[in-house]
């Protein structure tokens, strides 16, 4: 592959989760994925060869590339997210590798909250399960907004066009219940690498593109939000310098929209508006600044704007509320308790917050609202509403994930207990 | 037109100056560990960019063995007053000294072990609430599972089965009196992508990054430089050879490669068809598979 600068300075990035397990063959296919884009290296190679060897174990077993802690290798078993990275000569892709079995739903949650694309892998002799519904699920409830369903292990159904075409009308019919924008199937062996990197010559009748081509060229340009223009204050830079003696610079990430200097603003919560004088980027000055970007802004006017305040335009104000309705995904082992108090931390604002109202819980198997069930624990997912002590400047998260997107912190223990998708 | 679309360098570049800005905005006393290594360098860089015109608030920390290479001390000399950030040294010779810590003995004695003991007083003198590294989980794969904030309990220690989820780019920065973060911008960068900064940034590094004749001497297939601090055994001898570091570490464990190269370009081409990770040259991480692990769980960088 050519590393020329040129090259490598224009390639871009795909973040995308891997959902399914050891049985799935998940973990063959995310060493075939790196093994064939030269992504493993020989010590590592050495390294794993030697740990299979002491196990007793004859195939190469893969999933020690990725299971990197000594209780994962000890048990077999994938406890928490890893991240992996490879590139081809088009893109860079970071893996988010998420455990199929334990703590399931937090880690593919997490996994799937910085996630362009999921690959869901069906096992083609089983078809769609119901891991496959969860996964799913979860993938569109997170809005990912592409998704690989991969039909593996066609080597042990002959490569069967017929039953592959069977389980691509289950899932089609499946997933009308759900919001994912494009959908892609491809039929492949991850063991014998038939269409993950080269085409299958087994399957000529598969039209499509290999998992690595359709990696390499899904679009992800429209993907981030550059209607609604937000930007959250993170800091504010005084140098308090002789040079810049005057200088107030208000430092964030762009979450939404595009902003250029002479765009007239207002400042949320407190409605005050001015004018963008400049906008600073890692490399200076800027003619237009959008998502993701990390920026500076100065503004025309000398207004009260500090952390968790948010910039926004005058025709397009986010919603500003202290009464919340969200899908939650609980991470811990004391249940959510209606009346409780939690931190919420949302863009760069941190607000106290009381839970309202338990409205259900799902059955994420199923989709299906469960009835009676007002139970929400560790690695449920339901619908709650807070109320918040401070105004939040929020957007539905089906718009917009870094303005729709919050955490809920244990006051007590401080650990991040829930996470939440406004609506 | 403009096409609203980022390089994936310049993703990386606003992800790390994003996590750069929160620890500012989240802590009190934050800190850079800073070794003279090619990452920690791209990571004053970002925080200079992070905070202009500012000055970048953080002090740049270097737990110094004792064993490091003269080249990578005086390089970072150089750039603490190049870029104005305020260098605080503590030496791992000090805390051997008080008792804190124990020299190890055996056939490769080294310090990289006793760096925590130094680096948890630091933490405490100092009572640094976070601390920047420039660590990335592409180099082992025990950090593979590191956080971008990392969590440490009042013993410095990581608790790798326990950590909190980290969702869209909201950070838990809250903690209990006495504990730190360690926090990771440079999480999602390779070893190539942190090349292709330098290159791009035109960044200076020490000059033994670049190929150079050295003396070394070849143990168990480890290419160890010529110091005071590395005692022959029987059948081994010094020879000169052309060579270069893939990273920086101490003399007493970190191995030279064979090479070349002599320049930027030269080097991202060589990292390009590299058939090694650059970690390979590290032999406190071939001490056990799960070496990085346990040294991280005691508080190590």
């Amino acid at each position: 592959m050519s590393h020329s600068d040129q090259h490598y300075l224009a390639m871009d990035l795909l973040r995308f989760t891997t959902a399914g397990s050891v049985d799935d063959g998940k973990s063959t296919l995310i060493g075939r994925l790196l093994y064939d884009s030269k992504a493993i290296f020989e010590d590592q190679l050495d390294a794993i060869e030697r740990a299979t060897e002491q196990r007793g174990e004859e195939n190469l077993n893969l999933s020690l590339l990725t299971d990197g802690l000594r209780a994962e290798r000890e048990q077999g078993i994938t406890i928490d997210v890893a991240y992996r990275y490879f590139a081809t000569p088009r893109r860079k892709f970071i893996i988010a590798d998420t455990p199929g079995h334990i703590q399931y739903t937090r880690n593919m949650v997490t996994g799937a909250s910085t996630a362009n694309l999921a690959i869901i892998l069906i096992d083609a002799r089983k078809g769609v399960i119901e891991q496959t519904c969860r996964h799913s699920f979860i993938a569109s409830l997170l809005r990912i907004p592409h998704l690989i369903v991969a039909v593996n292990k066609m080597d042990l159904v002959d490569w069967s066009e017929s039953r592959y075409n069977e389980i691509v009308a289950q899932y089609t019919e499946f997933a009308s219940r759900l919001e994912v924008p494009d959908i892609k199937f491809i039929p492949l062996s991850a063991l014998h690498g038939d269409n993950v990197v080269d085409k299958s010559a087994r399957m000529p009748w598969f039209q499509g593109g290999t998992l690595l081509y359709t990696l390499e060229t899904v679009y992800i340009g429209s993907d981030s939000n550059l209607i609604d223009a937000r930007f959250p204050v993170q800091t504010v830079i005084r140098p308090n310098s002789d040079e810049h003696h005057d200088f107030r610079g208000f430092a964030g990430r762009i979450a939404g929209g595009v902003f250029k200097p002479g765009d007239e603003v207002v400042a949320q919560p407190s409605g005050l508006t001015s004018r963008i004088k400049a906008i600073r980027g890692p490399d200076g000055d800027l003619p237009e600044a959008f998502a993701p970007m990390s920026v500076v802004m100065t503004l025309a006017d000398e207004i009260d704007l500090s952390r968790g305040d948010m910039l926004v335009k005058a025709n397009n104000p986010p919603h500003v509320s202290q009464d919340i309705e969200a899908m939650v995904c609980w991470f811990a082992d004391k249940k959510i308790q209606p009346g409780g108090k939690y931190l919420l931390r949302h863009t760069t604002r941190e607000a106290r917050c009381v839970v309202k109202a338990v409205r259900y819980k799902v059955n994420i198997n199923t989709l299906h609202k469960a009835e009676g069930d007002l139970d929400i624990g560790m690695n449920d997912i339901g619908r709650i509403q807070l109320r918040t002590a401070v105004p939040l400047l929020c957007d539905p998260y089906q718009r917009n994930r870094a303005t729709g997107s919050f955490i809920l912190v244990d006051e007590f223990t401080h650990a991040t207990v829930g996470a939440g998708m406004i609506l | 037109m403009s096409s609203y679309h980022l390089t994936h360098l310049s993703q990386l570049e606003h992800e790390a100056i994003f996590v750069m800005r929160e620890v500012a905005a989240q802590f009190e006393r934050p800190a850079l560990l800073f070794s003279g290594g090619k990452d920690s360098i791209v990571m004053v860089r970002l925080a200079q960019k992070a905070f202009r015109p500012a000055k970048y608030p953080f002090p740049l920390v270097h737990v110094d063995t004792g064993h490091n290479f003269p080249e990578t001390i005086a390089f970072r000399d150089w750039l603490a007053q190049e870029t104005g950030g305020r260098l605080i040294v503590r030496q791992v010779e000090d805390s051997i000294k008080a008792g804190r810590a124990q020299e190890e003995t055996g056939l490769n004695p080294s310090r990289n072990a006793l760096q925590t003991v130094t680096l948890l007083d630091t933490i405490e003198e100092f009572k640094f609430d976070a601390c920047l590294g420039g660590a990335r989980r592409d180099e082992e794969k025990a950090r593979a599972k590191e956080r971008f904030f990392s969590h440490r309990d009042e013993f410095g220690q990581w608790d790798p089965k326990n950590q909190r989820p980290e969702l869209w780019n909201l950070f838990n920065g809250r903690k209990q009196p006495g504990e730190h973060f360690r926090v990771f911008p440079l999480s999602n960068w390779t070893e190539m992508d942190v090349w292709q900064y330098i290159a791009r940034e035109n960044l200076a590094i020490p000059s033994i990054y670049f190929a150079h004749q050295r003396e070394i001497v070849n143990r168990n297939g480890m290419l160890l430089a010529r110091s005071p601090y590395i005692t022959l055994l029987d059948g081994e001898q010094y020879e000169t050879k052309q060579v270069r570091y893939r990273t920086v570490g101490d003399s007493t464990c970190t191995g030279a490669v064979e090479s070349p190269a002599t320049t930027l370009a030269e080097i991202i081409q060589e990292v390009a068809s590299a058939h090694q990770t650059e970690r390979g040259t590290r032999a406190d991480d071939k001490r056990s598979e799960s070496s990085m692990e346990d040294r991280k769980k005691a508080g190590y960088f």
